[in-house]
């Protein structure tokens, strides 16, 4: 079974946000928009949830510092406390300054490489990847909202063209 | 216009007078005689439960030795007390006012509906030098005995600091100072008058006039900040030196200003004064906060390690004592002014809510006092510390006068710059 979809274009971005807020007062469903660059304020017009990459990117942070100290204190204070140029190493205290440059470097590796993995596999980008582009003017000046058809055709695309559309297209769907 | 609230004053004056009292009592309780100082030394050897160690001839030289030593470190204690709470408000009140100059000087779009915030809070300047050069005057005329350079008897004897001497010099030194204390304020009544100028007139003139003189008081405060630094504080300990010092003082004094206008701005709100200071503004501030006590941390941890790791005997003494005779303030800053305020002020939402901002800032405040302390008491005071009734109450005198001044300066001018060319983009800022 196919879905319909509109593809409504837009060449300007305060022209979207109108649209944007019109489309949703009139309770149409927006499956998504493609935009050339970040348009600000358009997640909180399309009443996106704010995203909790920040929080994750704490998380890695605290695993990236258990790891860095533990490696420390294994390595330094467990494994083989050496006496080296007579920095003490009988408990992991008294040598701590000395590993605070590796533990901090790891705190930053861990939730840094961690949280770009985590964007990654979250909005589902890798290499060869296919481009999931419906309008390739989209990454240059133009700007697509893709809404869901419900009921009458001819009066959706009226709407949209109302909206400041400059090209409003029905779309099959597979 | 704010009218300075009964209670605000009311307040204030109540901390200066009691302040003024608890000095006093510390002035008081100080030992005069090495007599006094072998009394006390006995009480708290029995307060310790430690027993009476009877003194033979052969030690007695040595003994008498030890209680001059001591009787120098308490009679420098209430004097410490007073120089801390002194130094500490006076660089708050000049971090504010360089706040106000970066702000300025990067034509910041935000801050201009703080700036009379700012430029009132930064009044204490004026009354917080004259006392602090009065207290230096002190020092360099043999009130005291804070600089050890500054006793010929001592440096008679010290090679290391007789090589020191052509720049720890009495007469040098307050020359310095009185640069130092006068250029920072001409900067500020000179800013004061330009900016209320542009108020009067809206002539754009006055605000490139500021704008140059700003850029200009930047590169002669960091210069003399520097060297300040190593005058009023470092000097104490003469035999040491670091080359980071000016600016781990400076990231100390700055990240306390910025909480100090965080509290006057929250609290003005409250009141109802800052129309169009909105959650925006102190989310910036918060970050400020943050940012700042990070980089202190920094700061503080760079001079920590390097002198700890290298292990060199001339310079490590410095921390040795520290850690040896303060260890629990030397360390429990750390949890105050970084523990604390990154784990509170990481969360963007936190950083828009004001008891957040507030309990952040009080940690902030309360752990550069303890910072600012622990850079010059063991230099003074040694092992004869304690943070008590004395040090309280200077610190109370200078935050009642501190608030007094600044807030009188807040109600002599309107609340809200109005022809600042970045004022209207200031009351729509939105983050």
């Amino acid at each position: 079974m196919s879905t319909k979809v509109i593809h409504a274009i837009y060449n300007d971005d305060d022209i979207l946000m109108d649209a944007v807020k019109e489309t949703r007062s009139a309770h149409h469903h927006i499956e998504e928009i493609y935009t050339p660059f970040p348009v600000h304020g358009l997640d909180k017009a399309m009443g996106l949830k704010p995203t909790r990459l920040a929080i994750c990117a704490f998380l890695y942070g605290l695993v990236g510092l258990a790891f860095g100290t533990a490696m420390m204190y294994y390595i330094m204070i467990v494994d083989w406390p050496q006496d080296i140029g007579g920095k003490p190493s009988f408990s992991f205290i008294q040598n701590m300054p000395s590993f605070v440059p590796i533990m901090f470097e790891m705190t930053v590796l861990f939730s840094a490489h961690l949280m770009v993995i985590t964007f990654y596999m979250r909005s589902r980008l890798w290499p060869f990847k296919k481009a999931e582009n419906p309008d390739i003017r989209t990454t240059d000046d133009h700007f697509l909202m893709e809404v869901a058809l419900h009921g009458e055709e001819e009066e959706a695309v009226e709407f949209f063209k109302k909206t400041g559309a400059v090209e409003v297209k029905v779309i099959d769907k597979e | 216009m704010y009218t300075f609230s009964k209670n605000l004053k009311t307040l204030a004056i109540v901390l200066m007078a009691l302040g003024i009292i608890g000095i006093a009592y510390g002035f008081f309780n100080a030992p005069k005689t090495t007599a006094e100082v072998e009394q006390i030394l006995t009480e708290q050897a029995h307060h310790d439960g430690g027993e009476h160690h009877s003194v033979s001839e052969a030690d007695h030289d040595a003994h008498q030795k030890h209680l001059e030593h001591v009787l120098t470190q308490m009679q420098n204690k209430p004097w410490t007390a007073v120089y801390v709470a002194c130094i500490f408000v006076m660089l708050i009140s000049l971090g504010i006012l360089v706040f106000y100059a970066l702000n300025y000087a990067s034509a910041a779009g935000w801050s201009p509906v703080l700036f009379r915030v700012m430029e009132g809070l930064s009044a204490y300047l004026l009354p917080g030098s004259i006392i602090f050069f009065i207290l230096l005057l002190v020092s360099s005329f043999g009130g005291n005995h804070l600089f050890i350079w500054m006793d010929p008897a001592i440096v008679e004897h010290d090679v290391i600091i007789q090589n020191k001497t052509g720049y720890l010099n009495v007469p040098f030194f307050l020359i310095r100072a009185i640069i130092f204390l006068v250029g920072w304020n001409l900067y500020r009544v000179y800013a004061r008058k330009q900016s209320l100028k542009l108020d009067e007139t809206g002539d754009l003139s006055y605000h490139k006039k500021l704008f140059k003189a700003t850029a200009v008081f930047l590169v002669f405060f960091i210069v003399t900040e520097s060297i300040s630094s190593w005058d009023w504080i470092m000097s104490i300990d003469t035999h040491w030196y670091s080359t980071l010092f000016g600016w781990y003082v400076f990231a100390s004094f700055i990240v306390t200003a910025i909480t100090v206008i965080a509290f006057a701005t929250l609290y003005l709100k409250s009141k109802g004064y800052l129309e169009h200071v909105n959650t925006s503004h102190i989310h910036d501030l918060g970050k400020f906060m943050f940012g700042f006590s990070i980089f202190w941390t920094y700061l503080w941890f760079s001079q920590f390690m390097l002198q700890w790791y290298s292990n060199i005997p001339e310079e490590v003494t410095y921390f040795i004592f520290r850690i040896q005779e303060y260890n629990v303030p030397f360390f429990g800053m750390l949890l105050l002014n970084f523990v604390l305020p990154v784990l509170l002020l990481m969360n963007s939402d936190f950083k828009r809510l004001g008891w957040i901002i507030s309990m952040a800032g009080v940690s902030i405040v309360f752990g550069h006092y303890i910072d600012f302390y622990l850079m010059i008491s063991p230099g003074t005071v040694g092992g004869s510390w304690s943070i008590g009734i004395t040090e309280i109450a200077a610190l109370m005198f200078f935050a009642g006068l501190f608030i007094f001044a600044g807030f009188t300066s807040i109600s002599k001018v309107p609340l809200l710059v109005k022809n600042n060319p970045l004022i209207e983009e200031s009351k729509h800022f939105h983050y």
